[in-house]
């Protein structure tokens, strides 16, 4: 059984968050999972009064995606720990790390990612 | 003024863990500060891949030395939600005795590492050894001192003994009266006050907007407590969050040391109803779907997020830990202080490293 | 001045200064590598003072598994330390990389980045254990300083 979630898109992604901001909400974290070769699920899970809230949201692979960072500065953290992790790239982040928040020159791959991903900003596009 | 950067760690006195905080100031007053991570950084979500489910609690154990207990229910509270397995009501009274316990142990290490931040080793010596009674009680029930082995999916491994359970209790009552006897050092002292109160404040609407969990959050007025979730067996216990208004140093080690105490009750009200039963429930099938999950850690929120997808390895399984939480807060709260208060500050959120970057 | 030179020698022994570093342990050991020092099992009684800098320290006491950023912090620290020195592996994951060995981030053992003199199995090790292991690395560093 999925967990029951809202399906936003990459445009009302931002509107969504601030919609939520405005009631009260908390933001909890961003999960990110890898589906198969083309796509990532983002999840972001959000709190009130022990109520939780999950907006998802599907994404293409080598795409970048908006930050939320802007209505919510405690999601930079999550948001780089995304970046290091399976090299989506987030457009606006308020701290940009740049892939090294937790990762050395070292490991320049994504360790987390079941099928590789070649990182891309917006900047490349 | 001209600015100058500090580095604060990875190796720094304070901190019996690395992190590295770059710390802008002019003069003795930080403007700015920026966290640097990675130190502890070892990838172990990624180990769902290769461990099967049951394999996976002995890892998320390890994600934090000081709450294994409680990462390892949260998680198998997961994966029995998902598997739709009924624990058996001795495992929860069980599993809240264990935890509870944990959080002593936590929030007594906590407060001495707390004191000696501001230079109190007295009281820091005092409190570490009040914790060894606790640790000798998970010692002499479970086998181990720290990683206390006890969660399984579907239930507990270990059992207490209605002789052990007096001896706990019995223990427990010192550890209580030592703990009270330190009350007036702790929060009322002249010296204390002077370097904790006012110190590093954070407004109810910053730690709300901040996302802030646990302690530091209800240091900021917010009484939410995920025990309220009635996880476990606390939904036939006694329980009410402990909230302090002030959003400062010292109302974050009030809210610590009330739980401390708290906490001792819980483990009370837990053996006093402690029912007779079965240990554990035989798990059948492969998890499959998704799942969220959280529990109250000593450190605040936990949350386990985790996705089966039928067979023995799970799909992901992500961990967002308390201090993740609070790190944002502590950017916050640094600019405008002194570079003395700024080990006393980074200490008030508890910050749990290994946890943080798992 | 050869006295003076022996005064020390024998007194360092008698008294070593020691180090704890952090590199990548879940906190289990480190809790117990403090426990060490409070007072039920007090290392303090036997002369062994902890520190925080490197340059004033003989023994180093290293928990956890080493990851690509902190090997060149841990490898720094030892550069630091003065001659002669001694190395105390804790936990498993100090020893192999224990459960975390497999995982993405992880180099592997405490000695693949510094040479190991005692290894303390464990996890995590009673600071009994510990209090053991740096015994046994401080015989090593009798040895070695007087050699």
């Amino acid at each position: 059984m999925p967990i029951p979630t809202k399906q936003v898109t990459k445009e009302t992604l931002v509107a969504e968050v601030l919609q939520l901001k405005n009631a009260g909400w908390r933001i909890v974290t961003a999960t990110c999972v890898d589906l198969n070769e083309n796509e990532f699920d983002l999840i972001y899970h959000f709190d009130k009064d022990l109520q939780m809230e999950h907006l998802r949201l599907t994404v293409p692979k080598g795409a970048p995606v908006p930050s939320i960072s802007g209505v919510y500065l405690a999601a930079f953290l999550v948001e780089n720990e995304i970046q290091d992790q399976f090299g989506l790239c987030f457009d606006g982040l308020a701290l940009n790390f740049a892939n090294h928040l937790y990762l050395d020159d070292e490991v320049a791959t994504t360790p987390f990612c079941k099928f590789g991903v070649v990182r891309k900003t917006a900047a490349a596009e | 003024m001209a600015q100058t950067i500090l580095p604060f760690g990875p190796q720094h006195p304070v901190l019996p863990e690395p992190i590295h905080l770059k710390l802008t100031v002019e003069d003795e007053i930080v403007v700015d500060a920026l966290p640097a991570l990675g130190y502890v950084h070892r990838g172990l979500e990624k180990l769902c891949d290769i461990r099967d489910y049951n394999q996976m609690v002995q890892i998320v154990e390890r994600v934090c030395g000081i709450c294994s207990k409680i990462h390892a229910m949260c998680y198998c509270q997961g994966i029995e939600e998902m598997m739709g397995v009924e624990v058996p009501d001795r495992a929860k009274f069980l599993r809240v005795i264990w935890s509870e316990l944990h959080r002593v142990h936590s929030h007594l290490l906590w407060l001495g590492l707390f004191a000696d931040a501001f230079g109190f080793e007295a009281l820091f010596y005092q409190f570490w050894k009040i914790r060894e009674k606790v640790m000798d009680i998970n010692e002499a029930t479970t086998g181990n001192r720290v990683i206390v082995s006890v969660n399984q999916v579907g239930g507990v491994r270990r059992d207490l003994s209605a002789e052990q359970l007096r001896w706990i209790d019995a223990e427990l009552k010192v550890v209580e009266a030592q703990v009270r006897a330190l009350r007036a050092t702790t929060l009322d002292d002249y010296t204390v006050k002077k370097r904790t109160k006012g110190i590093g404040v954070l407004s109810s609407a910053q730690a709300m907007e901040l996302g802030a969990a646990g302690p530091t959050l209800r240091g900021s007025g917010v009484a939410q407590d995920m025990r309220q979730l009635k996880y476990a067996a606390f939904d036939r216990l006694d329980f009410q969050p402990i909230s302090y208004p002030d959003g400062d140093s010292w109302s974050r080690c009030a809210v610590r040391y009330d739980e401390t105490l708290q906490s001792i009750d819980l483990v009370r009200q837990a053996m006093a109803r402690l029912p007779e039963g079965e240990l554990s429930v035989k798990v059948k099938g492969k998890p499959e779907g998704e799942v969220v999950t959280r529990v109250e850690q000593p450190r605040g929120e936990l949350l386990y997020y985790l996705k089966g997808n039928g067979t023995n390895n799970l799909d992901r399984c992500r961990i967002r830990t308390p201090t993740f939480a609070n790190i944002p807060p502590l950017v916050v709260m640094l600019p405008g202080l002194e570079l003395a208060d700024v080990p006393v500050v980074v200490l008030s959120i508890d910050p749990c490293i290994s946890c943080t970057e798992r | 001045m050869q006295a003076i030179l022996d005064f020390i020698k024998s007194s360092r022994i008698k008294s070593p200064w020691l180090m704890h570093f952090d590199c990548g342990s879940c906190n289990g050991c480190d809790i117990e590598t403090l426990a060490c020092l409070t007072p039920v099992y007090d290392v303090e009684r036997f002369g062994i003072v902890n520190v925080g800098n490197p340059k004033h320290a003989d023994i180093l006491i290293v928990s956890g598994t080493v990851n690509h950023r902190n090997k060149k912090v841990l490898a720094n620290l030892y550069e630091q330390m003065p001659h002669p020195k001694v190395v105390v592996a804790i936990g498993a994951c100090g020893l192999s990389g224990g459960v975390f060995r497999e995982a993405p981030n992880v180099v592997g053992g405490i000695d693949k980045v510094i040479p190991v003199d005692a290894y303390v199995p464990g996890c995590p090790p009673k600071p009994e254990a510990i209090i053991d292991g740096v015994v046994l690395g401080l015989q090593k560093f009798a040895e070695k300083s007087l050699a």
